[in-house]
């Protein structure tokens, strides 16, 4: 039996390397359940990679991932999946030729037809774009349609976690605050988020949880709100 | 005048549809892995081989056939299993190097078991010509472009409408992506070694009774379907069928116009002009429209 307060998702000192170069630096983070958690950083801080961690994409060399009271760093990526963990990776990483309909099938490729069937509606109800474009292939969106594709296919798993690595990157100010509230939205739903982002300022507001990344490191974390009236994050990742 | 090119359309037509097959059989693996197959040709042989071992045997035909396809599928999935997977995240030119060693070894067991000779499989329904005018056409040949033609149904079928099939189509699109969904992506590769076996298997049963088998027929075989699929853009289905089918023309021209001496040399001076000229082929893929 695992405790209903124990996090979703934990990770405890987890290091990562490409090849020589270690990436992430004993990492140790939490998800509780039902919450909206953000971790920001500056670009190369590793959020991409510990992401890519999370889902068993990129090996682990140190430290362990704990998902539902499961130790899961040695899983291969398609079963965390099954277990519930879906990202929506940095670069939308479409199936460029595949019709969009295609992409969001192959979202739910770990779930039955019916599921994925019922799950479809609820995508197209979220983003009535994806539905009018389903026959289209899906390099064909532009850039805010692409987003709402690639956040549509990992909520096709239904998943208990979902990982988003910077879903507002370079998107329109206007398309920007779009994907900010379908995140809101899909945190007031319950679905718990471990939110990636560069804009500190738009995630932190947003989130429960926050963490800092700096160089492979969590160097501060606290409540969302807190996070952003701190004076270090302020001059370092706000620009104030 | 017009009955002779017919009869060169026909030839050409018969022999395109197997660089078609063994061209598909690239493609399926290069999509799935990057991997150049050097051992595609030997899918083609090991089909053609066991055919004529079991019918010598005194195995009904269909059996053989049944049997022959299987095997050849069998060898996929092994050369997957015991070459290709062992090796891990090994770079793609290991690789290719490896399918190489797999295509001399699998010619090596053969060789022993079938012997250095030639042997034909019987024609499935008999020789006896279909007369067009003044050309003709064995029916073996109908058998031949017929089983191309509806193998290329089944695979667009595969790869449109199965759950399966898109799989390894998402999978050649955009690997990351496919295991984020959740797709094995190291199964996928074993199905994609195994069903370019498969049709692999098929082109060689189908074209046994033509073109002869040994040990040694897949080298050739394997060299134009590679041929075939540059010409056609590697990476494209449709690229494949149409590169195999300009081949086997282009080969049959040129045996009927100039000599069938220079019948070989057509793939090559082909690969020297395409790698020149239009280094993605016909069908390649164009600069990837990524945002
Ligand atoms: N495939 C890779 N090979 C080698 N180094 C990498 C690779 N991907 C990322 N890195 C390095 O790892 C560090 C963290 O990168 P990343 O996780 O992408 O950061 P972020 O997402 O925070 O911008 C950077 O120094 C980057 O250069
Ligand atoms: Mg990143």
């Amino acid at each position: 039996m695992t405790g209903v307060n124990e996090p979703l998702l934990e990770i405890e000192r987890l290091c990562t390397h490409y090849g020589r170069i270690q990436a992430l630096r004993e990492v140790s983070l939490a998800v509780p359940r039902g919450s909206l958690v953000a971790l920001v950083g500056a670009n190369g801080a590793g959020k991409t990679t510990l992401l890519r961690t999370i889902s068993g994409v990129q090996e682990a060399s140190g430290g362990a991932i704990r998902f539902a009271g499961a130790d899961i760093t040695r899983l291969r990526s398609h079963a965390r999946v099954q277990l519930g963990i879906a990202q929506v990776p940095e670069g939308r990483q479409m199936f460029g030729p595949m019709s969009v309909e295609d992409n969001l099938f192959l979202g739910a490729y770990t779930r039955t037809r019916a599921q994925g069937e019922s799950a479809i509606e609820r995508v197209y109800a979220m983003f009535p774009v994806l539905k009018e474009r389903r026959a289209q292939p899906a390099g064909t969106l532009s850039g805010g349609q692409q987003q709402m594709l690639s956040i549509g296919r990992a909520l096709m798993a239904e998943p208990r976690l979902l990982l988003l690595d910077e879903p507002s990157m370079g998107l329109a100010p206007q398309l920007v605050a779009e994907i900010f509230s379908t995140v809101v939205e899909l945190a007031r739903s319950g679905t718990t988020m471990l939110l990636v982002e560069q804009n500190a300022y738009a995630a932190l507001s947003i989130a429960d949880f926050g963490y800092v990344l700096e160089t492979g490191r969590t160097v501060i974390s606290g409540r969302g709100r807190e996070l952003l009236a701190d004076e270090r994050v302020k001059q370092a990742y706000l620009g104030m | 005048m017009l009955s002779q090119a017919l009869q060169f359309f026909f030839s050409g037509l018969t022999s395109g549809a197997i660089y078609a097959l063994a061209a598909i059989g690239f493609t399926i693996i290069y999509n799935s892995s990057g991997v150049i197959n050097f051992a595609q040709g030997e899918f083609i042989m090991v089909g053609g081989v066991v055919a004529v071992m079991l019918t010598d045997a005194g195995v009904p035909l269909p059996l053989a056939i049944a049997i022959a396809v299987a095997v050849a599928g069998i060898v996929g999935l092994l050369l997957e299993k015991l070459a290709i997977e062992p090796a891990g995240n090994a770079e793609v030119v290991t690789l290719i190097i490896i399918t190489i060693g797999a295509s001399i070894f699998i010619q090596g067991v053969v060789q022993v078991v079938f012997g250095k000779g030639q042997r034909a499989l019987p024609p499935f329904t008999g020789d006896k010509p279909i007369l067009f005018g003044s050309a003709s056409l064995l029916p073996q040949s109908l058998w031949m472009i017929g089983t191309g033609a509806l193998i290329v149904l089944m695979l667009a079928w595969f790869f449109g409408r199965t759950r399966l099939g898109k799989a390894v189509l998402a999978t050649a699109h955009n690997r990351l992506a496919a295991q984020l969904v959740g797709i094995n992506t190291r199964h996928v590769l074993a199905v994609s070694f195994v069903l370019s076996a498969l049709v692999g298997g098929v082109a060689g049963v189908v074209s046994a009774p033509i073109t002869l088998t040994s040990y040694d027929t897949g080298i050739m075989v394997g060299l134009k379907g590679f041929v075939a699929a540059t010409l056609g853009g590697l990476g494209s289905g449709a690229g494949a069928v149409v590169g195999g089918l300009i081949l086997g023309l282009m080969e049959a021209l040129v045996a009927g116009y100039v000599s069938s001496a220079y019948k070989d040399a057509v793939p090559f001076v082909l690969i020297i002009l395409i790698l020149f000229f239009m280094p993605r082929g016909l069908f390649g893929e164009r600069v990837t429209e990524r945002v």
